[in-house]
């Protein structure tokens, strides 16, 4: 397969090839992902020893390219070649890692059994990571914990890839030591170690208590709310995190920082963007045909993601009234309250910030949740039967129940396919952060509190942006950046994770992010800085 | 309808056609015989690189300039005919119009050196170059050597393109420092040595004497003046400066210096043709501004300011306080007001300069009132709408120096200096 040379460089080789240090770490990692590969063929009998093995030489390998990469050069940005090289544009080996990943995101979430996943007894590739699972919880490995791993290695090992790269830069360094955080801890090894309480009378969930609704869009399944109830104390506190998470943490959070507290410094998704995914941020598009679809399909997925939750509580709520004070109708009617006074609210204070699209698009989310609130009342999802097979590609040939094939259709297509097969598995081809942009809904509601409720943005500096484009080319969530700096006005967009990059790249000093007061957050010069004050003055009033 | 015809799609005729668009209907034709698009000029650098593809240095998308009903033509008008409204292209088409608008821009200024023309001998400044510079140093098997012409602005961009592939350089550089014209000598001494850590054999003091062609008509290796060492290289960058790119107007009976004439309304002396930008000389200098100023901003400016007067109200090129901004390799450079290189006789400089050498900022201030005249800021961003208002209220240098850190605009969790700073303002201000 050629590569079509979209550049204008012809050649440009030297800055192509690897060095010395590069090619070993290239080797030495691919060995230790061989030696995975080989596992499941070949069911190894000391399999801590060759665990071990290969994580150290995964680990190692992408060290040691990050030392061949960085070390011995002077501080600063990093991005020589970066179109040149076809990983990082979409070359032949952009491809081969995209076909590669997204066939194994399809083999992990639609045929964990090929991976060697067995209830009696692990082989294969699972097997090889049951020493380090029953070490950790004392169980034996499933898929879910060899992708949980590789998951954590690859955020820990690129993490120091990208601080290395950044190593001039602390605010991106501070952002990656805490997703590196959150994802050893609190995604990682907590909840394997809380799993050790588990007694026959007493089991939690697993529970990544960052991974918030709806993100998490299992977290208000009947089965996890049952087993946090019946977890007496500490499972109640759990379920109440979870829900002031939503409500109350998180909106104050977004309120003094931006949405980036979440996207690019908690996030498990957002953390394996920022450092696995941290080579191909620049293949995002930023047509604005990008931005239109992109801002219908995640408030789609959120409506989706509403509809699907409030339809899985209801009938379980339908099912036991008796159980909790909480009936079916009382909870539908609060969510529709709760969404009406959220809307009216926002189009009566708000009204000068929204443009039509906005209002459209939000009246049409309102009235087809509401819709379907409405629906849900008067009729038991669970007595109407839908057969999955039309929607699964004939994957699923299962008969659902209404409420549990919305479940499974959105655990499916949103949750399996969208998050993983595309949202990382397309990596090399959309961008790093595809799911954050396009899918994810706890994005979605972030993004609309940081576009309404917020003090953060990124500050345009004056009359100073020479339109160059690094910003908007290493912009992840495809914002045009440029479009607003080289008209002097601030970058206050939904979508902005606040990475940093932007204003990281600027060769002018032009971009910073910052918590700032609400007064000319959003402020459109037509005239810039730095120009004759009598025609700013007099363009800018008109 | 009014017809505005300009001449060149960089950033101010783009400025001019766009500010033109907002306030008007009147029909507007862009003609360039560079590009298609619209471009940023200063990005270029980074498409050798493989920052960027050359699709990203254009700001609008194709699909713009149709919305917006502005033509675009590709062409090279080689003749204006003010006398009849008309330019004429080198193909011998015509185009008329009801007012013309010249931003035609630059080119790299060649001083008569012998073998100025040679294959592999280029500028760095056209679309064109670009490409000339990919055929002749795609890589450094092909490009042994390449040895850059002057010590400015494009100068240090070009060296820094060429190393990012591992390209051997020299730079020559004519005075005795880098950009010493322009910057203080503690900063141009910074730089000096951030230029050598990059591993470009930086020449100071040093002229060209002639470029030596092989057989083929192609470089093959140039001659120091002072020394007589022969350099052997494959390509030739000429960096010293650029000048208005007007030799098609010579007789066209507008008013030529070393640019276009124009007076503060960026009129020409013919009534309905106008200048902006790189091309265009004030008859007399604005302030302490050069009568051509060939700056991204300044055509920016012009171009908003001229959109104004052709759509009826009628406005000054009037400049605010001077700014501008570069990079050096790693290092980002701002500058707000006044700071010069040789100080002038009622000027005072401050200087502090961090010591692992990558930071450093100069401040400039009037000996006797103390009055704040300008600061140049090295690795340290700062924040301009803070110095303008300073500027404007005519502070002290006292009060800035004190107030310093409020207009810092380094990313958050930045080590700030400021403290280091201001004591070292206080100790020279003690021991002086």
């Amino acid at each position: 397969m050629s590569t079509i040379q979209r550049n204008m460089s012809l050649t440009g080789d030297a800055s192509n090839h690897l060095n010395f240090l590069q090619k070993i770490g290239t080797i030495i990692g691919l060995a230790g992902l061989a030696i995975i590969l080989l596992s499941q063929f070949n069911d190894f009998s000391n399999q801590g020893v060759w665990l071990t093995i290969s994580l150290v030489s995964i680990t190692s390998g992408i060290l040691l390219f990050s030392k061949g990469s960085y070390s011995g050069k002077l501080e600063g940005i990093k991005n020589h070649g970066v179109w040149f090289k076809s990983v990082s544009s979409r070359g032949f080996w952009g491809w081969i890692a995209g076909i590669s990943l997204t066939g194994f995101y399809i083999i992990l979430y639609f045929y964990p059994g090929l991976l060697g996943a067995n209830a009696d007894g692990n082989t294969g590739i699972v097997g090889l990571f049951d020493p380090l699972s029953k070490l950790l919880s004392g169980n034996p490995a499933s898929q879910w914990f060899v992708y949980g791993t590789l998951y954590t290695v690859a955020i820990l090992a690129f993490g120091i890839k990208f601080i290395w790269k950044y190593r001039h830069n602390r605010y991106e360094q501070l952002r990656t030591i805490s997703v590196m955080f959150f994802q050893t801890a609190f995604a990682f090894i907590i909840p394997e170690l809380m799993a050790r309480l588990n007694t026959d009378n007493f089991s939690l969930p697993y529970n990544d208590l960052k991974n918030m609704w709806p993100l998490n869009y299992y977290a208000f399944d009947s089965w996890r709310v049952d087993q946090f109830i019946n977890a007496q104390t500490i499972g109640l506190a759990f379920l109440i995190f979870g829900i002031l998470s939503i409500f109350v943490i998180s909106p104050i959070l977004t309120y003094k920082y931006g949405k980036r507290w979440y996207c690019s410094w908690v996030c498990g998704c957002g953390g394996l963007a920022e450092t696995a995914g941290d080579s191909f941020r620049q293949l995002s598009s930023k047509k604005l045909s990008a931005w239109k679809f992109e801002r219908w399909m995640i408030h789609s997925v959120l409506v989706f993601s509403v509809v699907m939750t409030v339809a899985v509580i209801s009938t379980y709520l339908g099912y036991d009234s008796s159980k909790y004070w909480f009936t079916k109708n009382v909870f539908l009617i609060s969510v529709g309250t709760f969404l009406t006074l959220l809307l009216t609210g926002i189009m009566y204070y708000k009204r000068t910030e929204l443009n039509k699209t906005a209002v459209k698009g939000a009246l049409a989310g309102y009235i087809i949740t509401i819709a379907f609130l409405i629906f849900i009342s008067f009729f038991d999802l669970s007595q109407i039967k839908v057969n999955a097979a039309y929607f699964s590609f004939g994957l699923n040939t299962n008969s659902y129940s209404l409420d549990g094939a919305l479940r499974t259709f959105y655990g499916f297509g949103i949750g399996s396919i969208f998050s993983g097969v595309i949202g990382t598995g397309f990596y090399p081809i959309l961008g790093n952060r595809v799911w954050c942009r396009m899918g994810c809904p706890m994005a979605g509601i972030l993004g609309i509190q940081q576009r309404l409720f917020s003090k953060f943005r990124i500050t345009t500096n004056g009359g100073q942006c020479i339109s160059c484009g690094n910003c908007s080319t290493y912009c992840e969530m495809g914002i045009d950046v440029r479009s607003y700096a080289q008209k002097g006005e601030n970058i206050v967009r939904a979508s902005c994770v606040g990475c940093g990059i932007c204003s990281a790249v600027c060769p002018r000093g032009v971009l910073k992010l910052e918590n700032d007061s609400l007064d000319g957050r959003i402020s459109s010069n037509e005239i810039l800085l730095g120009n004759d004050v009598d025609l700013m003055d007099y363009v800018n009033k008109n | 309808m009014d017809h505005i015809v300009i001449i060149g799609n960089g950033i101010s005729g783009i400025s001019a056609a766009r500010h033109i668009r907002k306030m008007s209907d009147k029909k507007i034709t862009i003609i360039s015989a560079e590009t298609d698009y619209f471009f940023s000029r200063t990005a270029l650098m980074y498409v050798y690189m493989g920052h960027m593809k050359f699709e990203h240095t254009q700001p609008y998308e194709n699909w713009f300039w149709e919305k917006n009903n502005i033509t675009l033509k590709k062409g090279l008008v080689s003749q204006v005919n003010h006398q009849e409204n008309q330019l004429i292209f080198q193909s011998g088409e015509t185009i008329s119009y009801d007012q013309l608008i010249l931003a035609t821009g630059s080119k790299p200024n060649k001083f008569g050196w012998p073998g100025q023309d040679l294959d592999g001998v280029m500028g760095m400044y056209h679309k064109q170059d670009l490409e000339n510079l990919e055929k002749y140093a795609p890589n450094n098997k092909v490009c042994k050597r390449a040895v850059i012409v002057g010590g400015g602005l494009i100068g240090i961009e070009l060296a820094e393109m060429l190393r990012s592939r591992e390209i051997p350089v020299t730079f020559l550089v004519r005075e005795s420092s880098f950009w010493s014209s322009v910057l203080p000598a503690g900063e141009s001494g910074m730089i000096n040595r951030h230029i050598k850590n990059h591993h470009i054999d930086l020449r100071l003091g040093m002229n060209l004497k002639e470029i030596i062609a092989d057989e083929n008509g192609k470089v093959k290796a140039v001659v120091i003046q002072e020394t007589g060492e022969i350099i052997d290289c494959n390509v030739v960058g000429l960096t010293a400066g650029v000048s208005p790119n007007i030799n098609f107007l010579k007789d066209s009976g507008i008013e030529l210096g070393r640019g276009i004439k124009v007076n503060r309304y960026l009129e020409t002396n013919i009534p309905n043709i106008y200048a902006i930008g790189d091309c265009a000389e004030q008859h007399d200098p604005i302030g302490n501004r050069r009568p051509i100023e060939a700056v991204w901003y300044t055509g920016r400016m012009m171009g908003e300011t001229v959109a104004q007067t052709i759509c009826g109200n009628k406005i000054e090129y009037k400049p605010g306080h001077w700014f501008n901004s570069a990079k050096f390799l790693d290092i980002e450079y701002q500058t707000y007001g006044w700071v010069f290189g040789k100080p002038k006789e009622y000027e005072a400089q401050f200087h502090w300069i961090h010591p692992d050498d990558t930071k450093c900022i100069t401040v400039s201030y009037h000996k006797q009132t103390r009055k704040f005249l300008g600061l140049n800021t090295f690795g340290i961003r700062m924040r301009h709408e803070v110095f303008d208002t300073w500027l404007n209220e005519k502070r002290d240098v006292d009060y800035v120096m004190e107030h310093l850190s409020e207009a810092n605009f380094d990313p958050e969790f930045f080590k700030t200096f400021y403290k280091e700073i201001l004591s070292a303002y206080h100790n020279q201000t003690v021991n002086a």
